[in-house]
């Protein structure tokens, strides 16, 4: 029997954003509050499984069209060139910088080169976490 | 923290308690999976969200922090648990399970089978 889907679907779309936003919050703040890289990256997936129960795995393929096995290979060049970086400096492996700097919509913020390091393990966590369900639900 | 402010939390702290075992009671008492549902999904979502709606009061009379993500949460409560009764109880109706011996109605039923004629 075909079922109706629609408010699963139409409620899912809403959500989706609603967990997006709180992921990209919970990475942003990982520095002075609780949240981080590891936290978000996994609200992330999150977001994308729902979308994945809602509609089926070829939609969600047409709407995020990258291969998540790119995003970990991205996170983790990411988090070892900020380790590698600090070599330039002539400082000891995983040095990080820090400086304050005022950008025209935030006012004075303070940016961390551990933030880099953070996206890293954002994008392998969402990267890990999407190719397990994904190849999980593909197989028959 | 002002007396009124004291006031408003309690009454929502006790009513979200209330409510909770208000759903809690339901479950065990009524007779199936629907009318269980029912009780669930409603009585417990509005519980939670009086919980959630005293601590958002405490923290904004106690400390002056306006709480974004206790609203967040409201809001995000107020919209997925009912989806989620909605779902369960569709699983549940599609599976097959018996409705209460003594109930009178089923549109759904009728509806499918009108659709099939």
């Amino acid at each position: 029997m075909k079922t109706n889907d629609v408010i699963f679907q139409t409620v899912a779309k809403v959500v989706f954003f609603m967990i997006i936003f709180f992921a990209i919050h919970l990475f942003f703040a990982g520095h002075y509050y609780p949240g981080g890289g590891f936290v978000g990256g996994l609200l992330t997936a999150g977001a994308i499984v729902l979308l994945l129960l809602a509609f089926d795995i070829k939609t969600v393929q047409h709407g995020f069209p990258l291969d998540f096995k790119w995003l970990i290979g991205i996170g983790l060049l990411f988090s070892a060139g900020t380790a590698t970086g600090s070599l330039i400096f002539n400082v000891p492996f995983f040095t990080h910088a820090y400086n304050y700097f005022h950008l025209p919509l935030f006012g004075k913020t303070s940016l961390h080169t551990a933030m880099l390091f953070d996206l890293g393990v954002y994008f392998v966590v969402i990267g890990v976490t999407m190719t397990i369900i994904q190849t999980i639900g593909e197989s028959e | 923290m002002t007396v009124i402010s004291e006031a408003v939390i309690a009454v929502l702290l006790l009513l979200g308690a209330f409510l909770t075992l208000v759903a809690a009671f339901g479950l065990i008492r009524l007779p199936d999976v629907y009318t269980r549902n029912h009780a669930a999904s409603k009585s417990a979502t509005l519980g939670v969200m009086c919980i959630l709606l005293a601590t958002f009061v405490y923290f904004f009379a106690k400390d002056g922090f306006f709480s974004s993500r206790l609203l967040l949460g409201i809001a995000f409560f107020f919209i997925t648990a009912p989806v989620a009764g909605h779902l369960i109880s569709r699983a549940a109706y599609n599976s097959g399970v018996k409705m209460w011996d003594q109930s009178v109605r089923d549109d759904l039923k009728t509806k499918q089978a009108q659709k099939k004629n």
